[in-house]
């Protein structure tokens, strides 16, 4: 078994592309079927750490604040992400109340937690026990987020309520609104990236020697919004 | 043009590093198991297809939530009864987006990788790139269906004042909820790359 370090292949049609010099804010696109083969991502890999940190920060808020709340002939009734699970399980949806758990607050949890680990061993230069594992696991882990579902949910909610109560947007929406914007752009640091950031690997992906005799990827600048 | 399979070279799935001369059972660097195409994709795709394909007769017939309101007295409402409700109170925005990810999607999605499966299992080299596109799409709008399961949970959790307004979830958004996950499991079980390899092997055109 042998590495080959000056090619790439297209994830989704398997054209084989000469590893293309990527500069900032580049992304190289397959010239067969034009999925995405690399992108540039040192400026991203640099604010990864404070979207993280402040992604955490509003998770918390999220969690333990109420996101609406109800009032009805002068009885009221509000309700937290967790609150909503346990009121679903009272009812007997197990099976749903334990998805709602995993996408919206077990998954992001771990997800943010792993993430910032991974983060500073890279910085420090240093590679943590498991790291393979816990670089899988933020890619395993990451199409099960779902938390910009749940805030269109909440919207949703909010304007289904208004025709039969008065609805009150808590302080926990406001956090889910700007933790679903801040995952967006966590999510858009594509996480296998990790491994060409990281010391044990990093040595084998710089030692390329470009061929540009195969045939050589489009290469395009990365448009600015891209999100995830 | 050449593909990695044809120069016999592995990619990794997960840190996309390109190996040759592989056995089977190798691993790449970064631990994960070397396949050359997704292991077991069609069958695996078929049979998260075909399990979705029944529950979303469930899913849609039996009611999603219950509620019981104070002189209105109790009412079931399906998926397609709620869009209904949006649509008539003149929530049109509100009617659409949920018209679109409780109906929409979900279909065009069972729909798409139905015509990707028989499609590759036809060998047919009918527009690669757009089924292609197809497949993308499948995979970034997939999620999206989730949005009435959090809904119900949202409003179960809210509507909770005895007497007046009750909420309680109805079987239906399980069966839902399992759809939208055996959709998601099939997309990304199933390997776009099948749809090249297909057709290379097409006798009919030489690519």
């Amino acid at each position: 078994m042998q590495r080959i370090p000056d090619l790439i292949a297209c994830e989704d049609c398997d054209a084989i592309h000469s590893r293309p010099a990527i500069d900032d804010d580049e992304v190289a696109l397959c010239t067969r079927c034009g999925a995405e083969l690399e992108r540039d991502i040192r400026a991203h890999g640099n604010r990864l750490l404070p979207l993280t940190i402040a992604s955490l920060i509003m998770y918390v808020v999220a969690n333990v604040f109420p996101i609406m709340e109800i009032e009805l002939h002068g009885l009221s009734s509000q309700t937290t992400l967790i609150g909503s699970v346990l009121a679903m399980n009272a009812k007997g949806m197990y099976v749903v109340a334990l998805l709602v758990v995993a996408t919206t607050i077990a998954f992001p949890l771990v997800q943010l937690l792993v993430l910032f680990h991974l983060i500073i061993c890279v910085r420090r230069q240093a590679n943590p026990l498991g790291f393979n594992f816990l670089v899988r696991m933020v890619q395993t882990l990451r199409p099960w987020i779902m938390l910009e579902i749940l805030l269109l949910g909440a919207i949703v909610s909010f304007v289904k309520l208004t025709s039969m109560a008065t609805v009150v947007p808590g302080v926990g929406l406001w956090a889910l609104g700007a933790l679903a914007l801040l995952l967006a752009s966590v999510f858009s640091f594509d996480p296998r990236y990790m491994w060409s950031m990281s010391f044990l690997h990093g040595k084998a992906s710089k030692a390329t020697s470009v061929n540009r005799t195969r045939t050589a990827p489009s290469i395009e600048k990365a448009a600015k919004a891209k999100g995830s | 043009m050449k593909t990695a399979a044809n120069l016999n070279i592995v990619s990794c799935s997960r840190c996309a590093a390109l190996w040759k001369a592989v056995k089977a059972g190798d691993r790449c660097g970064c631990g994960a198991k070397l396949h050359v195409r997704k292991p077991d994709s069609l069958r695996r795709t078929w049979a998260f297809v075909i399990a979705a394909c029944i529950l979303y007769f469930p899913a849609n017939i039996l009611p999603v939530t219950v509620t019981t309101s104070f002189p209105e007295g109790e009412q079931q409402d399906t998926i397609m009864s709620g869009i209904i409700y949006f649509w008539v109170s003149g929530s049109w925005v509100v009617a659409a987006i949920i018209f679109i990810a409780s109906f929409v999607v979900p279909l065009f999605k069972l729909a798409v990788m139905i015509l990707l499966l028989i499609t590759v299992q036809r060998r047919s080299n009918w527009q690669l790139l757009l089924r292609t596109k197809l497949y993308r799409a499948v995979e970034v709008i997939g999620r999206w269906s989730m949005l009435d399961v959090f809904v119900v949970s949202l409003l179960t959790g809210l509507v909770q004042i005895d007497g007046f307004a009750t909420v309680y979830p109805g079987p239906g958004i399980a069966a839902f909820a399992v759809v939208v996950i055996l959709t998601m499991l099939a997309s990304m079980s199933f390997d776009p790359r099948l749809l090249w390899d297909a057709a290379e092997r097409n006798p009919e055109v030489p690519m």
